[in-house]
């Protein structure tokens, strides 16, 4: 992006916009103790493993059902080396394992197209939970592991510090050529490759980075449930969750899998403490409805009725 | 030197040759034009030169290096560009953001977004499609999207540009333009390489013509030599004992 375009008044304001969000997410566990701060890490632990998913999957087109794989990378990493190094280090090496696992995976199964990279993924995530079942049981002779706890605030404000620094990296992938790349990769591969684009190495690449930062989530929350074992760190819901939420919350803009992930996840909560008995079936009809009538996903209902109102405001005129 | 050499260029799809033992050579600056019927691998040459798809055997030299093997985005930042038969444009980017890629990713890249813009502007009204460079691509008519497809192309910076049936489904009047705009990308001192089944197109534009036939090279020369060529009328209308039969 051009510095020229950041100067436009639309821009500062939403600039001015972000930026008290952000003052008062980073100073929300000074006004009071307790639920506010587990609820929004909850929350940031959905935004980054969604918004992590679209940078790489909405504008390739490429489903991958991997985020439980590398979020669980994470997770295990910090429960394997977490108590003896510094935890903002730890929080690195888990998003540089899930970094290389993707690098990994993503140069042997980017050549599968569609249906077939979904259900690779799929396969993959089964595959590496179920070795890490097996390792833990035949050679540590345990099934879980103990995590070391950190406090609530820790985790939050380690979770806002990897929101913050994904919302970065999405934004500048997004304007470079490397966004412009990947959408030509999901409308047309063949097309990009004939025009000077090293499609492999685009796609490996921004999987990976994606990777990064599920890695680095999971090796943050991994502290917050104190006993991890194949079965929670690789929960298959955390492949799926992204996908919904970033239909829930549309794709076309980056704010819409924010949002997506922000209220579905709240949502969640809510229904999970009032309604606790038919919490999954209001939850289905949801997103039932959600996607009959919001193809385009909350974005696209705030931009019709945007449309609707600037309209209006004409013809008062 | 030629800008472009094939030595016993092959490619079989399963037991068929597709390509079979083809010879060929382009001088710089020519407009060179490939024929045949139907299936006689023009397609799958372009192909081949592009690295869409790898040889079985034979080498192809670009400016006298062995391109053969090499990645389709290495073969372009080399300096080959190419469009295609049934038309790949980015659907749903707008007409600039097509051409923008090849900006970034071609021959020369490195250009700030603001200098990339222009330069993509430019290629724009080269190909007479300026008044339309927000709308998607998908949106255009077939025969702006090939000329689309052209700006793409160019936009790689080439030295060499395959054009695959660029006149095909166009009305007599777009014709005239794609004749005219290949000659302005002539002016530019770039090399021509078309398939194209539009004769009078081919005749007119061509300082020499190669005729592919069953994966095989059956005729070469200039317009006036092929267009009576015995070999190439037969392959084209059959020979005399068919016709009475």
């Amino acid at each position: 992006m051009d510095i020229a375009t950041l100067k436009t008044p639309k821009n500062l304001i939403t600039g001015a916009i972000l930026l008290v969000i952000l003052v008062l997410l980073a100073t929300l566990p000074l006004y009071g103790p307790g639920y506010p701060v587990i609820l929004l890490s909850s929350i940031l632990m959905y935004v980054i493993l969604t918004v992590g998913w679209v940078i790489f999957s909405a504008p390739t087109g490429y489903i991958s059902l991997a985020p439980a794989a590398f979020f669980g990378f994470g997770i295990y990493t910090s429960a394997i080396i977490g108590k003896a190094i510094p935890f903002a280090v730890v929080v690195a090496i888990g998003g540089a394992a899930s970094f290389c696992l993707a690098l990994i995976v993503g140069a042997l199964t980017l050549r599968l197209r569609g249906i077939y990279f979904a259900v690779f993924t799929f396969g993959l995530l089964m595959l590496i939970a179920n070795s890490f079942n097996y390792y833990e049981i035949h050679f540590t002779g345990t099934r879980g592991r103990f995590v070391m706890v950190k406090g609530y605030d820790t985790i939050y404000f380690f979770m806002l510090g990897i929101f913050v620094l994904l919302m970065i990296t999405a934004t500048m992938i997004k304007h470079s050529k490397y966004g412009l790349a990947l959408m030509s990769i999901g409308q047309e591969e063949e097309a990009a490759e004939h025009t000077g684009v090293n499609v492999v190495m685009v796609k490996v690449i921004i999987f990976a980075v994606s990777a990064f930062f599920m890695g680095a989530a999971g090796s943050v929350m991994a502290t917050k449930w104190t006993y991890i074992d194949s079965g929670i760190a690789f929960y298959m819901l955390y492949s799926f969750m992204p996908v919904l939420m970033a239909i829930f919350g549309g794709m076309g803009q980056l704010y819409g899998p924010v949002i997506g992930a922000a209220i579905f996840t709240y949502l969640e909560e809510l229904l999970i403490t009032r309604f606790p008995e038919v919490y999954m079936l209001i939850f289905g009809i949801i997103l039932v409805i959600s996607i009959l009538y919001l193809p385009d996903g909350l974005v696209g209902l705030i931009q019709a009725s945007w449309k609707r109102f600037s309209v209006r405001k004409h013809a008062d005129t | 030197m030629p800008i472009l050499e094939g030595k016993g260029v092959t490619k079989y799809f399963g037991g068929l040759a597709a390509v079979s033992n083809v010879d060929f050579s382009v001088e710089q600056g020519e407009a060179f034009g490939l024929i045949g019927p139907n299936g006689a691998g023009k397609t799958t040459l372009f192909n081949l030169i592009s690295a869409a798809l790898t040889t079985k055997s034979g080498t192809i030299k670009f400016k006298g290096e062995n391109i053969t093997g090499l990645k389709p985005y290495k073969i372009c930042r080399m300096g080959i560009a190419r469009t295609f038969q049934t038309v790949k444009v980015f659907p749903d980017l707008p007409a600039l953001s097509n051409v923008l890629l090849g900006l970034h990713f071609g021959m020369s890249p490195g250009l700030s977004s603001k200098d990339a813009v222009r330069e993509a502007t430019g290629l724009l009204e080269f190909v007479g499609l300026s008044a339309l460079k927000a709308t998607p691509a998908k949106d255009l008519t077939l025969a702006n999207q090939k000329r689309l497809e052209v700006a793409r192309a160019l936009a790689t910076d080439p030295e060499l540009l395959l054009l695959d049936e660029l006149m095909a489904g166009l009305n007599p009047t777009e014709l005239a333009q794609a004749m005219e705009l290949i000659a302005r990308i002539r002016d530019k001192g770039i090399t021509i390489i078309m398939i194209e089944h539009v004769m009078r197109a081919i005749m007119n534009v061509c300082e020499r013509i190669m005729v592919l036939h069953h994966g095989q090279k059956i005729a070469e020369g200039t317009p006036q030599e092929i267009a009576t060529s015995e070999k190439v009328i037969k392959v084209y209308l059959g020979d005399k004992a068919h016709a009475r039969s």
